[in-house]
């Protein structure tokens, strides 16, 4: 009953797709090791002990270092962390606790919507409400934009998570005669704490490499930060100033900062996904 | 608070007027600690429990049998009003606790749930240690000190048959127990602040024979104490564990009675087709 | 006592109000977003009008601008990398999910998440350092001796320019779309890929008939927020599009993306009407996102089951 030749050309087919299957994960994982590589290569030698101590040297003056913008980076991403965490966690347990509703439908929708907003419009957006009318940029101005970029990922996450809880879960609380807020607070937040941790951490690291955000609010500085009205040098407008410098020192730093992004972004990541194995694991 | 449950309550056939005629076996008890009357219950338009009017007698265990989507497990939550969490769920007639009607917003749920715990399906230990886990309740309701609160968890597992296992790791998380260990932490965790009555909605469905076992023992010995309720799939376990049973077929009460005559001379073909295992 | 009972009586309604005036806030944040983007775009629109969307000038000196350069370059260089990007996606995420050992499938899977958690300003970097001079030296003249005769494949062989600027976007929603699509290729009921292959179908018949239509409303969504990624994209485009305001149909000539002449020119505006401009661009680039985006989760929502119309 089986024609040998349209059976060959079957096995020949699906061979092809196998084969092109193949190539391309190939593909994708020397890309990984090739650019993994190259960051890690070229990065490396410009990381050094004055890379983390000491200030920014001037274009072709030897050695000096991103102390500063490494700073400025920890600093602008904790800030904006610290805005964005309640906000999203708040929003996101609205969404899964009550938000069976129009509300709760828009709300939704908005937040998917500005997941994909292009992060360039919201640092404009940014510029046009706190820039443009103090007349300087500030470190405010880009934790501000980086939160923004945050808090639907992290309220998106936050339903998620919470949704995953059996509703036994909350039944149970309630007969003991919780109030609402209570269980959620106590038991809700307590079952889903890794996998919103993890989303949290996702979204830390993803806004902490990014610098569209932060071109038009923080800026950058080649100096301590002076506080958090002034532009506050970071690593990532940095990266994009020193690798479109013509200077072979600057692009050397660059990479340097390449690296460290790269590699902390990484790490996180990497922590995140064991965080959550561990769980799903117990 | 609890009753003396030495005395039998008198059963009396006395069906209610308006009742229809699926309720012809409705029987109801002269010491009853809740009155259902005329319970109907909706999801949206659809009308799950019809005219359910019974009694659960104070101190006594009263089972609920009946094959899937009966309604009996509606029928339980609507004594401590879990179906408020859900659009759309609505009770309508009368519980009444103590004589007090419970359904509509002149009892706070809070304080229902107070008074009725609840025993879940699947073991539900919330994420954190055995200890918290047991105190969860007892911590909403008072700040008692440190020693009574050690004392009443202590108390309430070793209610749970639970102490013995758990004792000397009360940090340890309530989800690193076993299963029937998990479900009598849960058993631990409702008794522990005194309720008046405890809902069980398939308490032992995911659990070993032996686990289940253990559970059934520890119903047995809340006899007097707590006032139960037990929805089950199980036709042996209602009959070991029960004194009174009712058979809910599609939203309405076929029957009514002491557990034995249940089980041994049913009145209605539907309670004896069921309990025979010819349908279900 | 009483403050006890008052907190009982208020907690939860407190709580809700609390919450959901969060989540208004994230109306509030969008709506205020468009808000000032449309006003501050107000002297650009007033001036240009709706032939902004046609003009290729874009002259500072004469203050005359139009979005058609940028936006040509950002659906260009979008479409050189869904062009790219879906195939060599699909192939990863079959290649994980079906045809790798067991024991690679998570590390190799875990690796395409790295790439896919590498920052867009590294990509950019990377490839204006590497893949460049790359492009220059060996791509661009491969391509224009064997496809020349295309106006595409013709042109100045600079290295950057918009296949560059879209081949780096590939490489940045790749492993993005391949994870994604991955997961979903996951969820496909091993019953119904037994009892296809039960009837003797080959791997990539299963796929075929199977995966993919049972899958298509995740592979969907999964394009979809590739592309979202791929429009908006400001850093991985920068370094290597070439910020040149010219119009032209050879892919090696530099162009310009919206968000590429936002992060190039916006600090720079030195006219209210120059920043104006700049700002309509950027509502541009916010609608068409937000478009596309909206459009496509319509339409998941429609397909109600995976696998239903």
């Amino acid at each position: 009953m089986v024609t040998p030749s349209l059976l060959a050309g079957r096995r020949a087919r699906n061979r092809l797709v196998i084969g092109l299957s193949v190539m391309a994960a190939g593909l994708g994982l020397v890309m990984l090791v090739w650019i993994l590589g190259d960051v890690a290569l070229r990065g490396l030698s410009a990381i050094n002990w004055d890379f983390f101590t000491k200030l920014p040297a001037p274009p072709g003056e030897e050695g000096g270092g991103l102390a500063n913008a490494i700073v400025g980076t920890l600093i602008l991403t904790a800030v904006a962390a610290l805005v964005a965490i309640p906000f999203g966690v708040m929003a996101g347990t609205y969404l899964a606790e009550f938000g069976n509703s129009r509300l709760g439908t828009a709300v939704r929708f908005v937040s998917d919507l500005l997941v994909s907003a292009p992060s360039i419009v919201v640092g404009m957006f940014v510029y046009l409400i706190l820039v443009a009318p103090t007349g300087n940029f500030s470190g405010w101005a880009g934790a501000t934009a980086l939160a923004i970029i945050m808090v639907p990922v992290v309220t998106r996450t936050t339903e998620e998570m919470l949704r995953l809880i059996p509703s036994e879960m909350r039944e149970a609380a309630l007969a003991l005669g919780a109030p609402y807020w209570k269980m959620v607070a106590s038991v809700l937040y307590r079952a889903a704490a890794t996998g919103m941790m993890t989303g949290i951490m996702l979204a830390v690291a993803r806004v902490s490499g990014e610098t569209a955000p932060l071109l038009f609010t923080t800026l950058n500085s080649p100096y301590w930060m002076e506080g958090m009205n002034e532009p506050v040098a970071n690593l990532t407008v940095t990266l994009f100033n020193y690798a479109m410098s013509p200077y072979d020192d600057w692009q050397t730093m660059a990479w340097g900062a390449a690296f460290l992004i790269t590699a902390s972004i990484l790490i996180m990541t990497i922590t995140s996904r064991l965080l959550l194995m561990k769980r799903t694991k117990s | 608070m609890t009753e003396p449950a030495t005395r039998t309550p008198r059963l009396y056939a006395k069906p209610r007027l308006d009742a229809p005629t699926a309720n012809e076996g409705t029987a109801l008890v002269d010491d009853a600690k809740i009155q259902v009357r005329g319970l109907n219950f909706f999801y949206d338009e659809h009308q799950a429990l019809t005219d359910n009017t019974l009694d659960i007698a104070r101190g006594k265990v009263t089972a609920f049998i009946g094959p899937s989507g009966c309604g009996k497990s509606t029928h339980i939550r609507a004594y401590n009003r879990m179906y408020e969490l859900y659009q759309g769920q609505r009770a309508e007639g009368e519980i009444l606790l103590d004589g007090v009607n419970i359904v509509g917003p002149g009892v706070s749920a809070l304080d229902l749930r107070h008074r009725i715990g609840m025993i879940f399906q699947k073991p539900t230990p919330f994420p954190m240690s055995v200890f918290d886990n047991v105190a969860y309740g007892l911590r909403l309701r008072s700040n008692l000190p440190r020693t009574e609160l050690a004392d009443r968890v202590e108390e309430a597992l070793k209610g749970g048959a639970l102490w013995e296992q758990v004792k000397d790791s009360l940090h340890q998380q309530g989800t690193a127990l076993s299963g029937g260990q998990q479900q009598r932490l849960c058993i631990a965790r409702a008794i522990a602040v005194e309720p008046e009555v405890i809902l069980m909605d398939e308490p032992c469905s995911a659990l070993d024979p032996i686990a289940t076992g253990k559970i059934e023992e520890l119903i047995e010995g809340f006899k007097g104490r707590f006032t139960i309720v037990i929805v089950t799939h199980n036709m042996q376990q209602a009959a070991r564990v029960s004194d009174y049973t009712a058979f809910f077929y599609m939203g309405k009460l076929v029957e009514f009675g002491d557990t034995e005559s249940i089980f041994t001379m049913p009145k209605e073909g539907q309670t004896e087709a069921y309990i025979t295992g010819r349908f279900g | 006592m009483a403050e006890q009972r008052s907190l009982r009586a208020w907690g939860d309604p407190l709580f809700r109000g609390l919450t959901r005036t969060f989540a208004v806030g994230i109306l509030l944040l969008l709506g205020t977003m468009f808000f000032m983007l449309w006003q501050e775009s107000a002297a650009s629109i007033d001036k240009f009008g709706w032939h902004f969307l046609t003009s290729a000038s874009w002259n500072p000196v004469l203050e005359d601008y139009g979005a058609l350069v940028a936006i040509t370059g950002t659906l260009v260089s979008t479409a050189i990398a869904l062009v790219v990007a879906v195939p060599i996606s699909l192939g990863i995420a079959l290649f994980l999910a079906e045809i790798a050992p067991k024991a690679l499938r998570t590390p190799l899977g875990v690796a395409i998440e790295l790439l896919a958690a590498i920052p867009s300003i590294v990509y950019g970097m990377w490839g204006l350092f590497v893949l460049a001079p790359l492009m220059s030296d060996y791509v661009q003249p491969l391509l224009s001796s064997t496809l020349g005769f295309l106006p595409f494949f013709s042109g100045p062989e600079m290295g950057i320019g918009m296949l560059t600027a879209g081949l780096v976007l590939a490489l940045m929603i790749v492993p993005f779309i391949a994870s994604v699509t991955r997961d979903v290729f996951l969820m496909v009921p091993t019953t119904l890929k037994e009892s296809a292959y039960g009837l003797g179908c080959t791997t990539w018949e299963v796929v075929k008939d199977i995966m993919i239509p049972y899958g298509r409303k995740g592979i969907f969504g999964a394009v979809f927020l590739g592309l979202g990624r791929a429009l908006g994209e400001t850093m991985a485009i920068t370094f290597v599009i070439g910020n040149a305001h010219r119009l032209s149909w050879s892919l090696f000539a530099p162009g310009n993306s919206i968000a590429s002449t936002l992060a190039n020119e916006f600090t720079e505006a030195d006219s209210e009407l120059y920043t104006s401009a700049l700002i309509e661009l950027g509502l541009l680039l916010f609608v068409i996102t937000f478009v596309i985006i909206g459009l496509a989760q319509w339409w998941m929502r429609r397909m109600a089951a995976p696998g239903g119309h």
